[in-house]
């Protein structure tokens, strides 16, 4: 029972895959990676980062209220971060004043109310401090194939719903006014775009934990997009970061019984680090001539021009 | 009610570091640095717990941590400030981190690690000793104090970096100075309301006199107010509902004022009493 590293990694996985908890961790982990990964990059070209993190917390009331009302918490997951990301999209469009200190303001009151709000219903329900820690650092230990299953058709969804929006999406994250003047329908992309948010990142909170979401949806991204300045490259690239880091970081907490939690932030850290080094060397290699990719991907081409029309694009128009 | 000594303390260290959330808040929300705010917030959770994990004093980690990580996203943004994707890898990694070090705490001494980390989280205003108390308002007035004295050129480098650039104002310096006074607030808020909540004392209050004044003394002094407000409702609330955690009546009334002002700001904007673009 005793997990023990040999020198050979075929055996080594194949112990691994002998516990049907394990082989449930890497079928949810994997389907989490990629949904993760693909949602995770529009939302840093997009540059709504905090929005995702406010989202992936929201799975922490929502989960406090489902175990307070006694139904399965997955229902308090999905529908809490819906409804946030709904919430959020609706103040930033009632926002007259469109700027983003007063977006972020918004963003970050509701963040911290709903976790006020979470913390009432942890109380109520009689503080047990143990499934807090659950909660918000995830364990994938107690993974059922019922809820691999789930996984499956949420990230199914939030997948083909990305592949049919995706073209205006994207042209609507990069350039705005282009998007608008073309008829693109900005303000209704970007409430839809929150919701899938929502729903991508309730679905790996239950994997991850609340607190934790954030290293799978923004770090294989993040690093993706220091590497490759080309769509279809990043988006697989970001989805193979995520992959490795998933099953490494679930291998090797099998193995070390560390924390899944800081192992897989600590790999996509450590993977944006080596991203980030990678490009100012190659940067520093071409000084000269043409710098690759330009001076950081699709976010410095989009970053300066367009973070502020993104910003007011949640929900405007 | 008063005469509860927990009440006391908890009314000491709350006001004195609601005044300081409010002030501070205030420049974070005009900065547009709320996200960072939020990431040093975290980073309070495991500062704390790696403190745990070694046995020193709570306010040592929290300290430490969120002043260290402050000085990182200074250095890591260079003239623009750090973007929020650096800030996002950054801090989902501490929070491995803090993962791991409730790890090594937890395995170290059996039992009381839910209590450590909730206590971390969400904070425990009415469990402060009178020392503890006197220590947080003391560090809470020097925070106060302290952006007092920067204010003036700070909101200069904030409304229009180029020119103070441009008349000798050590832009990049107080960016600096900003993100450590901020560290240093979060640690000290965190003590009160939770790593996971202050945010709510930060942005919601200083939210709220956005949407209601561009004129940033009265900004600023409303921030504060409102702040104020907050912690001594909280506390009021909490003590009447004992099932309601204070730090959670805070960051509720708190969260409700915005509420209030935006709604109120909505009214006053469309009876054409304040500009609709500010």
């Amino acid at each position: 029972m005793e997990p023990q590293l040999s020198i050979d990694p075929v055996s080594d996985v194949e112990q691994l895959l002998s516990y049907p908890f394990m082989v449930n961790a890497l079928e949810a982990g994997t389907i989490v990676a990629v949904m993760a990964a693909v949602v995770g990059w529009l939302m840093v070209v997009r540059r709504q980062s905090f929005a995702g993190h406010t989202l992936s917390l929201m799975s922490f009331p929502g989960a406090a209220a489902a175990a307070l009302v006694g139904v399965p918490l997955a229902y308090g997951y999905y529908s809490f971060c819906v409804v946030a990301a709904l919430v959020i999209a609706t103040g930033a469009g009632l926002s007259l004043g469109r700027n983003r200190a007063r977006e972020s303001a918004a963003t970050g009151t509701v963040q911290a109310g709903a976790l006020a709000l979470g913390f009432v219903f942890l109380s109520l329900y009689g503080g047990v401090l143990e499934s807090l820690e659950t909660l918000l650092f995830g364990s994938f230990l107690g993974i059922t194939p019922g809820q691999v299953l789930t996984l499956l058709g949420v990230a199914m969804a939030v997948l083909i719903g990305l592949a049919v929006v995706g073209r205006p999406l994207l042209l609507a994250s990069v350039d705005e006014v282009v998007a608008r003047a073309r008829g693109v329908r900005v303000g209704a992309l970007s409430v839809a775009f929150l919701v899938v948010l929502g729903l991508a990142v309730a679905a790996t909170a239950q994997i991850t934990g609340a607190l934790l979401v954030f290293a799978l949806l923004i770090a294989p991204a993040a690093s993706a997009q220091q590497l490759t300045a080309r769509i279809g490259v990043g988006l697989a690239l970001s989805i193979g970061l995520a992959l490795v880091v998933t099953w490494v970081g679930l291998g090797l907490s099998y193995f070390t019984n560390w924390p899944v939690g800081f192992l897989i932030t600590t790999l996509a850290f450590l993977q944006y680090a080596a991203a980030s080094a990678a490009r100012a060397f190659a940067g520093r290699r071409s000084r000269t001539g043409r710098q690759i990719g330009g001076p950081s991907g699709p976010t410095a081409a989009t970053g300066a021009s367009a973070g502020e029309p993104l910003a007011q694009s949640v929900g405007g128009s | 009610m008063l005469a509860q000594e927990f009440i006391r303390n908890a009314l000491l260290a709350g006001s004195c570091i609601a005044l300081a959330s409010g002030a501070i808040g205030y420049f974070v929300v005009l900065r547009g640095q709320v996200f960072a705010g939020d990431a040093l917030s975290h980073v309070a959770f495991t500062g704390a717990l790696a403190a745990a994990a070694a046995g020193w004093d709570l306010r040592v980690g929290l300290f430490l941590g969120t002043v260290a990580v402050a000085i990182g996203l200074a250095a890591l943004g260079g003239r623009a400030g750090a973007d929020d994707t650096t800030i996002g890898v950054v801090f989902s990694w501490v929070l491995g981190l803090g993962v791991l070090c409730l790890y090594l705490y937890s395995s170290g001494s059996a039992g009381g690690n839910g209590t450590v980390a909730a206590r971390t989280l969400f904070g425990s205003i009415f469990g402060l000793s009178a020392g503890e108390a006197r220590v947080a308002a003391a560090v809470a007035i020097g925070l106060v104090l302290a952006l007092v004295a920067i204010a003036r050129p700070l909101l200069f480098a904030t409304l229009d970096p180029r020119v103070a650039r441009v008349r000798g104002v050590p832009v990049r310096l107080l960016g600096v100075a900003f993100l450590v006074l901020l560290g240093l607030d979060a640690a000290e808020a965190a003590q009160a309301i939770g790593a996971l909540l202050l945010l709510g004392l930060l942005a919601a209050p200083a939210g709220a006199a956005h949407r209601l004044t561009a004129n940033p003394r009265v900004g600023m002094a409303l921030s504060m107010a409102i702040a104020l407000g907050s912690v001594w409702a909280g506390v009021a609330l909490a003590y009447a509902v004992p099932s309601l955690p204070p730090g959670s009546a805070i960051v509720g009334v708190a969260a409700g004022c915005y509420l209030l002002a935006a709604v109120a700001a909505g009214r006053m904007r469309g009876r054409g009493a304040l500009p609709s673009q500010s």
